[in-house]
């Protein structure tokens, strides 16, 4: 199962739990898996049934290129950040 | 010109750029160049007043105005839908966009745009500006981050809600966002800690200063197509926003790059295209409008000003064990400062275990600010670096060391989370430590020496990439990428290193969004990086393909020799078995076959045909940046006035595909980062009109305020590239504020905590 890293943001939603064993093979998975240990997390991250246009998903290191749609490994490490763009 | 490698033929050389003779000569094409039959010119009248509620626009006279072809308000765009779009770098809200185009009820700003006019001359235009009534409701600006955080402060927008830590609420503020980031128990952490230092920085709003001003020329045709020629870091984000604004399809909007007089983060949001697009369609004709270098500071977007509060804790060993930091960020008019960006960038050179970052976006009277150089991170570091160099004092270690004690590397989690890939900040720091410059004494009185470091993300984004195949073996590379920096060259060059051919073979020309897939911006440090990546993927396309044409030539029957006697034999040549180097095709199967890229490309039309390749490119693999700088500063304690004695600027540049660009855009860098820290600020008085709007009064640094910045690169290859490739061109503004607040301290004997370190204000600290 992936390791989740809940951001500070989400903490309140999770008891402070700050990092959690997920299964799932997709983000999608990731977070619908997410919703049903903690109510409520779904509503942030996903708008209009996409990610939020303010997260970004990192899987081990690596900014997400396919959205709903990220690969996720069996041991991956899963963050939910702000974008990044540039100057 | 260096030599190449034993590696490369072409990466690592200094060849001449593509369009250099355009450029020195003054035939490259600007935006200001745009003639169009029947053009018109445009102005834009602008606000007064800071904070103001618009009453009634009255354009008759104006309009009666001879010359005058047509006057536009708000009322003249399409109502904008409250909705974020992606537009490429990021998402935008469209109404939030299109309102800083054109003001709708409110002005938020000095400079914001309330109407329009174009005319058969800019003076008449100009002119037209004066005649144009506008009876406005001033309302009490507010100009200070701090200020504008208080309960009671003048709220910009009446409907806007504080987003907090991820969660709407009710409460009406000039706060847009609160969000935080938390690693470990900094509680904790600062319990272990055997010192603890805290502090609080202000920084001022500062410009790009960009040379070339913001412009636009449009053409809304009667078939209803939009053309766009403009200066612009991004052709496709330009068509996005004004297809957005403009309630178009994006096909129906082409827009052309011209050659870009400096950008910088500064030349990605739209302000005039829309403008002129709506001027165009009204009048019938083309319309041209310019800016001037007031409405550049006044009208377009600055870097935030910012209030950081920085707490950091230490071993006595010098080990950093907790760090906490509070950033305000000024967003200007609307929400959207690069906070978030800061967050992550502020302690991103460390391993700390306990961590917690705190921003704030909030909104101020003052311009949407965009952009700006690894946005956001070079206030951080000013607050985060001059922490870390107080800490090394109170410690008695020397600055670099500590750096060097507790430099992240790979493995390393950042505050947002994610672990480091392979960096080389500590290559930096360890090229610091042994270079020539931190091991000469520096002696003489008032005289001091400052390091600091930085990190940025770097970005990869979408690129796309033709390669035109010629058939004298020469090659024409088209891309969407806006030539800053010398890109045209950096990814021919990479081209050229993959097709096996001289440098000089490849032709790269930028192309408008009719002429090639999307691009995202040149911005990000992304463009060598990702439109690299697919210039060198369209080239093994062009090599695959001639792969496959020679496998089918060669296939079939061929002499063999078996048993010492020559015999006829059918063999099967797959693309598998004919081998590229050093542009020579071999056939694996038979080493009497062979051909040269240019026979082949002579032979192209007995061959199949022409061969195009292709490439988009989104690549993961994005290689972050660090950078340590050592500056050396004398200051005169009667006036305060800081000069800079010597300069020397290490970065981790992965591979320098085309080292004099790296170095140069590492020197830009470092120039901006100086004028940042010693004296541009946006001065502004208490009605919120900016009262130093031109570069007589805004003080950016001259050939004449500098030494010569020593650049060392230090080559860390990024395992996500093909060729290593690091983007190099935002980073090296990052530490320069810091390096110099910690060489005054050195120098005086005082903390600078604000920004600029102007005379006046190293001064009141020399009399404190």
């Amino acid at each position: 199962m992936a390791i989740v890293f809940i951001p500070a943001m989400l903490q309140p939603l999770t008891g402070g739990v700050s990092q959690v064993r997920v299964a799932g093979r997709t983000i999608r998975t990731i977070i619908n898996n997410l919703e049903e240990r903690f109510p409520g997390v779904k509503e942030r991250l996903l708008q209009d049934g996409d990610l939020r246009p303010d997260i970004a998903i990192a899987v081990d290191g690596e900014m997400g290129l396919d959205g709903l749609a990220e690969q996720v490994g069996e041991n991956s490490e899963v963050h939910f950040i702000p974008p990044i763009s540039g100057g | 010109m260096a030599e190449a490698t034993a590696e490369y033929k072409v990466i690592g050389t200094r060849p001449i750029r593509p369009d250099g003779a355009d450029k020195v000569t003054g035939r490259a094409v600007y935006g200001g160049d745009m003639r169009l039959t029947g053009m018109l010119h445009g102005k834009v009248l602008r606000s007064p007043h800071a904070h103001a509620r618009i009453k009634s626009i009255n354009t008759a006279k104006a309009e009666a105005l001879p010359g005058v072809k047509t006057v536009i308000t708000v009322k003249d765009f399409p109502v904008a839908e409250d909705r974020m779009a992606n537009l490429g770098e990021m998402a935008v809200n469209v109404k939030l966009l299109s309102n800083n185009v054109m003001a709708a009820d409110k002005v938020l700003y000095k400079g914001h745009a309330v109407a329009a006019v174009a005319a058969t001359n800019a003076h008449i235009a100009e002119e037209a500006l004066g005649l144009i009534e506008v009876e406005y409701e001033v309302l009490p600006p507010v100009l200070d981050v701090l200020d504008a955080m208080k309960d009671e402060a003048p709220l910009l927008h009446e409907t806007m809600t504080t987003t907090e830590l991820g969660q709407k609420t009710d409460k009406r503020s000039n706060i847009a966002n609160h969000m935080r980031f938390l690693l470990g128990d900094p509680a904790q952490g600062f319990r272990e800690a055997d010192v603890v230092i805290e502090r609080e920085f202000d920084t001022a709003t500062v410009h790009q200063g960009y040379i070339e001003p913001h412009n636009a020329t449009a053409l809304w045709n009667e078939d209803g197509h939009l053309y766009i020629w403009t200066s612009t870091q991004g052709a496709f984000v330009v068509q996005r926003q004004a297809a957005e604004i403009l309630g178009l399809p994006v096909s129906q909007v082409s827009v052309t790059p011209c050659e870009i007089g400096g950008g910088f983060g500064g030349k990605i949001s739209v302000y005039l295209e829309p403008v002129a697009a709506v001027l165009s369609r009204k009048a019938g004709r083309p319309v041209k409008i310019i800016m001037s270098r007031i409405e550049e500071f006044e009208a377009t977007g600055p870097t935030p000003a910012s209030h950081i509060k920085v707490k950091m804790g230490a071993k006595k060993d010098g080990r950093l064990v907790a760090a906490e930091a509070s950033l305000m960020y000024e967003a200007g008019a609307f929400p959207g400062s690069p906070v978030g960006a800061g967050c992550m960038c502020i302690f991103s050179p460390y391993a700390i275990p306990n961590m917690q970052v705190d921003g704030y976006d909030v909104v101020v009277n003052k311009p949407k600010t965009a952009a700006y150089r690894a946005p956001g991170a070079t206030n951080a570091a000013f607050a985060s670096e001059t922490v870390v160099d107080e800490l090394a004092e109170k410690l008695g270690m020397d600055p670099l060391e500590i750096r060097r004690l507790n430099g992240a590397k790979e493995g390393d989690r950042r505050v947002d989370g994610p672990t480091f890939p392979r960096i080389g900040y500590l290559e930096t720091v360890h090229a610091a430590l042994e270079h020539e410059h931190y091991a000469t004494p520096l002696t003489g009185p008032h005289r001091g020496r400052g390091v600091a470091s930085g990190f940025w993300f770097n970005v990869g984004f979408q690129s796309t990439v033709v390669i035109n195949v010629n058939a004298d073996g020469t090659v024409s590379l088209v891309e969407g990428s806006t030539d800053i920096g010398g890109t045209r060259a950096s990814i021919a060059m990479q081209a050229a290193e993959t097709l096996g051919i001289p440098y000089e073979d490849v032709r790269p020309t930028v192309v408008g969004t009719d002429g090639i897939g999307f691009t995202d911006v040149t911005g990000g440090s992304r463009t060598t990086f990702a439109t690299g990546y697919a210039a060198h993927e369209a080239a093994l396309d062009v090599l695959r393909q001639m792969q496959e044409r020679l496998a089918r030539r060669w296939d079939g029957e061929m002499e063999k020799e078996f048993e010492g006697q020559a015999e006829r034999a059918t063999v099967r040549i797959t693309p598998d078995d004919v081998t590229y180097a050093n542009g020579v095709f071999k056939c694996a199967k038979d080493a009497g076959k062979s051909m040269t890229f240019k026979e082949v490309t002579a032979q192209m039309a007995r061959m199949g045909g022409p061969i195009t390749g292709r490439a988009t490119s989104q690549p993961r693999g994005v290689g972050g940046a660090f950078a340590t700088h050592i500056v050396d500063v004398e200051v005169d304690p009667d006036t305060g006035k800081v000069t800079i004695l010597r300069y020397t600027a290490v970065q981790d540049a992965g591979r320098a595909i085309h080292p004099s660009y790296v170095e140069g855009q590492i020197q830009g860098g470092v120039v901006q980062g100086i004028g940042w820290a010693l004296n541009e600020e946006f001065v502004y008085n208490d009605n919120g009109n900016m009262v130093n709007s031109s570069f007589l009064d805004y003080r950016m640094p001259t050939t004449l305020d500098l030494p010569m910045i020593e650049t060392i690169l230090v080559e860390v290859p990024n395992p996500g590239h093909p060729y290593g490739v690091r983007g190099v061109g935002e980073v090296p503004i990052v530490p320069p504020v810091a390096a110099l607040a910690n060489a005054i301290y050195r120098a005086t004997g005082k903390r600078m905590t604000q920004s600029p370190m102007s005379p006046g204000y190293v001064l009141s600290k020399l009399m404190e």
